[in-house]
């Protein structure tokens, strides 16, 4: 396959970026979208020039490190991440547009690479459990209801890759943040922190500067793992009873 | 240490479960160094927050839906003649008695639905304004109708606040009414929709609350936390009928009018 790739091109988080028209030749459709940068950049090298830098680090679909906003849909046109999409679903002799995830609170750094430290932050404030060390505890011993462990473990598919805030009219975090209260607010375990947790992860979300929740849905369209849409009133019921709890 | 609060434990777990070895200690590298410092600090306060603004407007969204409701069936009473809609007006000024004295039933209401009007109006433009600015860049591949419910319910909502304005100096005040006679409302009301531009502004704005409550009703749900997977297709449907009912009952007045059934 050969290909018009069109991508961002900004040397650092201070310049001036645009986009720069490339061609690439020798394309496979078994290829993942990201080797077919590799394959860019190879070219690149070779002439001399600054590769595109992009964000990859497992290349299997868990880590949620790879991102791109591909033809304007975040990790492309297929319901997965950028590293798991394969050139198969497009045509030779497309010209496909590659951006970087757009919202103030994740600034670019440089080409197709967003600075998402405010993700860590929402976790650092609240995505976690506290638990004895020393003795592990016996396994039995904290029964879960099945529906509350399927309902955590959907919302612990979640890896973090922002797609969601990317796709967002207002670069809003609400499905991310969702997904890590959801997650641990509905297990025994997470239970002596439900409601600081839901109170500081949405707090510290505010201060990361991303946008409020309009129900769009494009967040959940856009999710690779399939987050959907109600896990947001599921937050909003509990940051409203965090509330009535926490004075 | 007896507790040992991890940062990596919520993210691991998701990876860890599907049977992978790669855990997500890569977490923090992924901003690379520069880090960026968040924009102000975290404030757990019901109005800074989100998704407080977000429930003020929701309530203050669904009085005003109530008193919609309420609004449409008075409004239709215009079908029955000049006498009884007169006396549903005058009943108005009355409601309440003897507890009440007079007026104050509707002035108790024409407060209760000031302060939603501007409860409303200030949460939606700091909302608004925020988000705005949380997406400064657009793309440069643009997709259609990504953000058709944000905008309908921004122009929408600011269609229908310009149209209250105009209502109430039209209908209540007559200040912009010529031949306006107070305690004539069954009069007034066949003025107004006798003339063009009284029944342009008028649908225009009913379709706009229609779309508005649409969205709008649903989106309440969701922020009160009252919706979930279950209840979709409930909700949905609710917000259907309602924005439907009501536009469908306000627009009958002044077809009303206009084809000579009301005169
Ligand atoms: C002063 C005129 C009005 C303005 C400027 C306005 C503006 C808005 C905006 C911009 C939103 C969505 C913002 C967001 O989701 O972040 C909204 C939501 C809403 N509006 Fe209005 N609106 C007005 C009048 C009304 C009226 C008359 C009703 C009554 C039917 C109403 C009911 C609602 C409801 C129920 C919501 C949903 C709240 C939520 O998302 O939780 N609005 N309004
Ligand atoms: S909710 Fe989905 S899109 Fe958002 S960060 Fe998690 S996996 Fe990515
Ligand atoms: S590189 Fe890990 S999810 Fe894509």
């Amino acid at each position: 396959m050969k290909l018009n790739l069109r991508v961002w091109r900004q040397k650092n988080a201070g310049a001036e970026g645009a986009m720069a028209t490339y061609e690439v030749d020798g394309v496979s459709p078994d290829m993942s979208f990201l080797e077919m940068l590799d394959t860019l950049n190879e070219d690149l090298i070779l002439r001399g020039e600054d590769p595109v830098a992009f964000d990859h680090d497992c290349r299997e679909g868990i880590c949620g490190a790879c991102s791109l906003v591909i033809n304007g849909d975040a990790h492309g046109p297929e319901r997965t991440t950028t590293c798991q999409l394969h050139m198969r679903s497009f045509r030779d002799g497309d010209t496909i547009d590659v951006e970087p995830w757009r919202a103030s609170a994740f600034p670019v750094v440089k080409d197709l690479v967003v600075d998402r430290s405010a993700f860590d932050r929402i976790i650092r404030s609240g995505g976690y459990v506290s638990v004895p060390t020393g003795s592990a505890p016996e396994a039995h011993a904290t029964p879960v209801p099945k529906a509350d462990a399927d309902f955590a473990f959907e919302h612990a598919e979640c890896i973090g890759c922002g797609a969601c805030v990317a796709a967002c009219p207002n670069g809003s975090a609400m499905l991310f943040t969702s997904a890590k209260v959801n997650h641990l607010n509905v297990l025994p375990q997470g239970a002596p922190e439900r409601e600081t947790r839901v109170l500081d992860m949405v707090a510290q979300m505010d201060a990361e500067g991303f946008g409020g929740c309009t129900l769009t849905g494009e967040c959940a369209t856009a999710c690779p793992k399939g987050i959907p849409l109600p896990s947001i009133a599921a937050m909003n019921k509990e940051w409203l009873r965090a509330r009535r709890k926490v004075k | 240490m007896a507790l040992a609060p991890s940062k990596d434990t919520a993210t691991a777990k998701g990876a860890a479960a599907k049977g992978s070895a790669s855990a997500k200690g890569t977490a923090s590298v992924k901003g690379t160094a520069s880090a960026r410092p968040p924009s102000r600090t975290p404030s757990r306060g019901f109005w800074s927050s989100t998704i407080g603004k977000k429930t003020v407007m929701a309530v203050s969204g669904l009085i005003m839906l109530a008193y919609l409701v309420a609004h449409v069936a008075g409004n239709l009473k215009v079908f029955f003649g000049p006498e009884e809609f007169n006396g549903y007006a005058h009943w108005l000024r009355v409601m309440g008695a003897p507890v009440l004295h007079h007026e104050w039933g509707l002035w108790l209401a024409r407060i209760v639905l000031l302060a939603a009007v501007g409860a409303h109006a200030v949460s939606a433009y700091q909302l608004s304004r925020r988000d705005i600015r949380a997406r400064p860049t657009r793309y440069v591949h643009r997709r259609k109708g990504s953000s058709y419910a944000t905008r309908t319910m921004r122009w929408g909502g600011i269609i229908v606040g310009l149209f209250i304005v105009w209502h109430v100096l039209d209908l209540t005040t007559g200040t912009v009414h010529p031949g306006f006679e107070s305690g004539r409302p069954y009069q007034n009301v066949i003025d107004t929709f006798s003339t063009w531009y009284g029944n342009t502004i008028y649908i225009v704005a009913m379709l706009a609350v229609g779309l508005h409550v649409r969205h709008g009703f649903w989106s309440a749900a969701q922020t009160l936390g009252v919706g979930n997977a279950r209840r979709e297709r409930a909700l949905r449907l609710l917000a259907n009928v309602l924005a439907l009912a009501l536009t469908a009952g306000f627009i009958a007045v002044p077809v009303g009018v206009m084809t000579g059934v009301v005169n």
